[in-house]
């Protein structure tokens, strides 16, 4: 049930099809996160994807680097409402990083450097839906905002894109990571505003 | 839904408003509540507001701070008026919040009106009986810019730091290290985001475990 507040108008400077609902539009890039923000060395810097045998896929920031890497132009979501559209970045995409990877499970958690961790459905970093990000806006990612490389799946709300992203995990079962053990959704769709519990 | 039962100015720019909220289930110290506004074209406009209250009273506090170019605070801050009614969803977050099962102490630093969950957890402590320290330090730009003055007045355990008096200025890391609790206590961080990266990194390089931080953080670049 929706009542009117009394006395209010609103600015309706958000009328944007691109919003999706209850968003709305910033031109800053606002950041949200649980800590600190974790300091990491490029040397000892690694990404790691483990399957469901145990077998791990390593690189390094150099091997990392020596990967192709695409430009993105991409809206992104936050829970927390706000909303930046036109964003650009540039990573390397899961499906470059999966290619020799073999798997049956259908589920992956995110780890970050820190504690921070996020789940996320296998085919939803698939198909060129995902990318692990070292590039803003054409400079070097920022530490606040995940540097020196971050997850980025635009398509969820972006506290599932995790930031300071230091593997991936495959999982049988979609089991919840920090947010998502902290009272937000287990799959996080903005278009139809899965917010919370 | 709520109603406004009263508010009172804060600051120049900041108002704390209490709602009565008859099936509120209770909340924790910490929380916060999404409010939405509803124009009478249908347009809506939520954002979220951290919880000056906890326990299961269905009388809740918010404290906000009028933003220059907000849509929603400058509503809450110069035109809501007792009787009126609030859309509020909550209670929201189970990360930035202290229960009295914590036994360890806790440093709580505020930027501005980031002050506002950790007033909350100071009056939880207190109401609990807690005999674990629990110290806060606060910076504003001016003495009349501090939410909850008078209340804060009455404890010898807040440490002030202005930035804009004579005197004064942004706080550094010798003044933070000189004010808060030694590595181990629990510390919360709140404030604008620029605030909060600043106190967060200084307290890791004084060797405060990054595990221990907890942060939220208003906004911003």
């Amino acid at each position: 049930m929706s009542i009117f507040t009394r006395g209010f108008s609103g600015r309706k400077r958000d009328e944007n099809p691109a919003l999706p609902p209850g968003q709305y539009l910033t031109e800053d890039f606002p950041v949200l996160s649980a800590g600190p923000t974790p300091n990491i060395h490029q040397d000892s810097w690694e990404f790691t994807i483990t399957t469901e045998t145990g077998q791990v896929h390593r690189w390094n920031w150099e091997q990392f680097m020596a990967l192709p890497s695409e430009d993105i132009h991409t809206d992104i979501h936050c829970v927390t409402r706000w909303s930046k559209l036109g964003t650009t970045w540039r990573g390397v995409s899961l499906d470059t990083l999966f290619a020799d990877v073999e798997t049956n499970y259908g589920y992956v958690m995110e780890h970050a450097y820190g504690r921070y961790t996020t789940n996320v459905p296998y085919e939803d970093l698939r198909d060129g839906k995902a990318w692990i990000a070292h590039t803003f806006e054409g400079k070097p990612l920022d530490p606040e905002h995940g540097g020196p490389a971050r997850l980025l799946v635009p398509h969820l709300y972006f506290w599932k894109s995790a930031k300071w992203i230091t593997g991936l995990t495959m999982m049988k079962d979609d089991e919840p990571g920090f947010w998502e053990q902290n009272g937000y959704h287990i799959y996080g769709d903005p278009w139809k505003e899965q917010r919370y519990w | 839904m709520g109603t406004v039962a009263s508010a009172r100015a804060e600051t120049p720019t900041g108002r704390s408003i209490l709602i009565d909220v008859p099936d509120w289930p209770g909340n924790i110290a910490g929380q916060h509540v999404d409010v939405r506004l509803t124009a009478p074209d249908g347009y809506q406009a939520t954002r979220s507001y951290s919880l000056a209250s906890s326990g299961p009273e269905p009388r809740l506090q918010l404290a906000v701070d009028r933003l220059p170019d907000g849509e929603v605070s400058p509503y809450l801050v110069d035109d809501l008026l007792p009787g009126d009614m609030l859309e509020l969803r909550g209670p929201l977050g189970g990360w930035f919040v202290w229960k009295e099962s914590q036994t360890e102490p806790v440093q709580l630093i505020a930027g501005g009106s980031g002050v506002v969950p950790l007033v909350a957890m100071i009056r939880a402590h207190a109401a609990s009986g807690s005999t674990a320290p629990m110290q806060l330090l606060y910076s504003v730009r001016t003495p009349d810019d501090r939410f909850f003055a008078d209340e804060l007045e009455k404890l010898d355990t807040v440490t002030y730091a202005y930035t804009r008096t004579e005197g004064g200025g942004r706080l550094t890391r010798d003044a933070l290290e000189a004010a808060v609790l030694p590595v181990g206590a629990a510390v919360f961080v709140c404030g604008p985001t620029g605030f909060v990266e600043a106190v967060a990194s200084w307290l890791v390089d004084l060797g405060h475990d990054a595990g221990r931080i907890k942060t939220e953080r208003f906004g911003g670049a």
